[in-house]
């Protein structure tokens, strides 16, 4: 995983989402790096913009804690526990750090998750009889949601230009001009071992890798387009949840990820 | 009945609660979930317009009289569905169950439907609590919640071999609609919850049945769709679609209708207030003024007109349910605009 790029997006239209918030206060620069390589599977997005980072502090010893917070108490478990293992991984691998504590905040399922990060057990074991495989599975499909997502943000500005669909076809990702969308493509289709470099075609099935025929064509631009929608309006809703629920911003969000 | 611009919609709201989830209802050591459960709820009525936020403590708890007054009254409707969830593990008298809801809705001839629900993990006692019920109550369609916790189990699936044998049951007891609500839990856990590919079995094998998919598969609106698409007898409930997203962000509510206008199409989309969530007035108001943004990037969207929105707002329900509409609401037959299923055809269905 890599830091996402900041700025370069033209300001959002007004939408309302409740009262302004103060200013984000800093934080420790390391720490922060760390914590926006973490993304939620299912938004696609670093747990920092979307402002799930409550606190996160590293003492002069090499003790760091990070709390998490989520948008509702009953946000799916699979899912928040990623975010706990991912965050406790990236911040335990930083230089200087001797000890990491993750803490998932207000959850139903906060001491499952947090016992069982801490100790390394697993999601099978920390939810003991309720699950029957670890989350590789499940990550792999939001990958794949997130591959869906991503080549409809490089193809949409493409065919707003003039662009004929079907030469999207032929077209390969060293064609494209360079864009934080591009690259963000390229990530996720390389950490689900897809083709990502220059040669390899814009257009695959995400699940086998394959070309896309010039029947499909059309639905799959459809489906593209989709589900972007989907997971943009589903952190569109988590957004205003979150506002909702904790009145402070949270560590690493900017204004314009409010 | 809303009218505006000399226009007459007649309204079902096909998506609303009766519920009690004041304190004293809480099952102690359950306490957490119950006010978890709850404020979760009231974070959603946070999306809303701020002047129609209540209070906690009236949100915990409404009478009869403030849900006659916000839904019939002040809010348009003509005929409310009442949607149970009975929770039963955190709440002593259940959250909204059908008894609740139906013996409100019985002091009020011709303002309800009273749905109920069924839990496939109950067994033989739900199969008789399910024919009690229809019996008891007139009920047409059912409601399920496949996140329920149930004695240990975080949930079911709809294509579960005990969840085929309750709709079999269901269908023979005259139920047509089964309106299906995801959750964020599932046995198992490791599983996407709200995968909606279960629903597209049981569709497939219960072609008689009517399956609505509430708050529009949201937060999987992508797999709903396409699903939707390939199965005649699924549709769209959009209650918490308009309450979440036409006034907190209106230009992914615009993107999301259009979304369903293409894939899903008018005639397979029907509204909820999801009330006490949300007023069913702010609602049908915005919806009825709303309009798809006349930019580029939502040209290729099916357009919806005034006959698109007669049929979202009351006739699609109305037809589901059997619900006479008088002459002057209904619409002449060929209006309106057809979705992906019609425009698309085989490729689709096919692929």
């Amino acid at each position: 995983m890599t830091v996402l790029a900041r700025g370069g997006d033209p300001p959002k239209p007004a939408e309302h989402g409740g009262p302004a918030r103060p200013p984000v206060p800093p934080v420790p620069p390391g720490l922060l790096a760390a914590l926006e390589t973490v993304r939620d599977p299912e938004l696609d997005e670093p747990i920092t913009s979307l402002g799930f980072v409550a606190s996160c502090t590293v003492s002069a010893d090499g003790e760091a804690e990070v709390r998490l917070r989520l948008p509702t108490y009953f946000c799916a478990p699979n899912f928040a526990y990623l975010m706990v293992a991912d965050a406790y991984d990236a911040v335990s691998a930083l230089p200087g750090v001797r000890l990491t504590t993750v803490v998932l905040e207000d959850h139903f399922a906060s001491d499952a998750i947090n016992d069982g990060v801490a100790a390394h057990a697993g999601f099978v074991q920390s939810f003991d009889g309720e699950a029957v495989a670890e989350l590789d599975g499940l990550r792999a499909d939001f990958l794949r949601k997130a591959v869906m997502a991503g080549t409809d943000q490089v193809c949409r500005p493409l065919l707003a230009a003039g662009k004929d669909p079907a030469a999207l076809l032929t077209m390969t990702l060293g064609e494209v001009p360079p864009s934080r969308a591009l690259s963000r493509l390229r990530q996720r289709r390389a950490e689900l071992g897809l083709p990502a470099g220059d040669g390899a075609p814009v257009l695959i099935d995400p699940l086998s890798g394959a070309l896309v025929s010039a029947d499909a064509l059309p639905l799959h631009l459809r489906k593209a387009k989709v589900t972007r929608i989907s997971i943009e309006a589903n952190g569109g809703i988590c957004r205003g949840m979150l506002r909702h629920r904790y009145d402070t911003p949270g560590r690493g969000e900017t204004e314009e990820d409010q | 009945m809303y009218e505006s611009n000399g226009e007459k919609y007649f309204v079902v709201d096909s998506h609303m609660h009766y519920w009690n989830a004041a304190p004293d209802n809480w099952v102690p050591g359950a306490e957490q979930y119950a006010e978890g459960w709850i404020k979760c709820f009231h974070a959603y009525q946070g999306l809303g317009p701020p002047e129609t936020h209540w209070s906690l403590e009236h949100f915990e708890k409404y009478s009869e009289d403030d849900l006659m007054k916000d839904v019939f009254e002040d809010g348009h409707v003509d005929v409310a569905i009442f949607q149970p969830t009975d929770l039963k593990e955190w709440y002593k008298e259940g959250f909204n169950t059908t008894e609740r809801n139906a013996l409100m809705g019985e002091k009020h001839p011709g303002k309800f439907i009273h749905n109920t629900r069924f839990d496939p993990r109950d067994s033989d006692a739900g199969l008789e609590e399910l024919r009690r019920n229809v019996e008891r109550f007139g009920s047409k369609g059912v409601k399920l919640y496949t996140a329920e916790w149930n004695n240990g189990s975080r949930g079911y699936k709809l294509s579960d071999p005990g969840a085929y044998r309750f709709l079999e049951a269901a269908q023979k007891l005259g139920i047509k609609n089964v309106h299906v609500h995801k959750g964020p839990t599932i046995w198992p856990l490791d599983k996407d919850a709200f995968d909606v590919a279960d629903v597209d079995h049981a569709a497939t094998d219960f072609p008689d049945l009517n399956f609505i998919v509430e708050h529009v598969g949201l937060p999987r609106i992508d797999d709903f769709c396409y699903m939707a698409t390939q199965e005649p007898n699924v549709y769209a409930g959009l209650s918490v679609a308009i309450g979440a997203l036409m006034y907190a962000r209106p230009q992914f509510f615009a993107r999301v209708i259009g979304e369903l206008l293409f894939w899903v199409g008018e005639d397979k989309m029907t509204f909820g207030s999801d009330y006490g969530i949300w007023e069913p007035k702010w609602q049908v108001e915005g919806f009825v003024d709303w309009e798809m943004p006349d930019r580029p990037e939502f040209a290729d969207y099916p357009k919806l007109g005034t006959a698109g929105k007669k049929k979202i707002l009351g006739l699609n329900a109305a037809k589901l349910y059997d619900i006479k509409v008088p002459d002057e609401f209904q619409l002449p037959a060929s209006a309106g605009t057809p979705g992906a299923q019609e425009v698309l055809g085989e490729p689709v269905a096919g692929a």
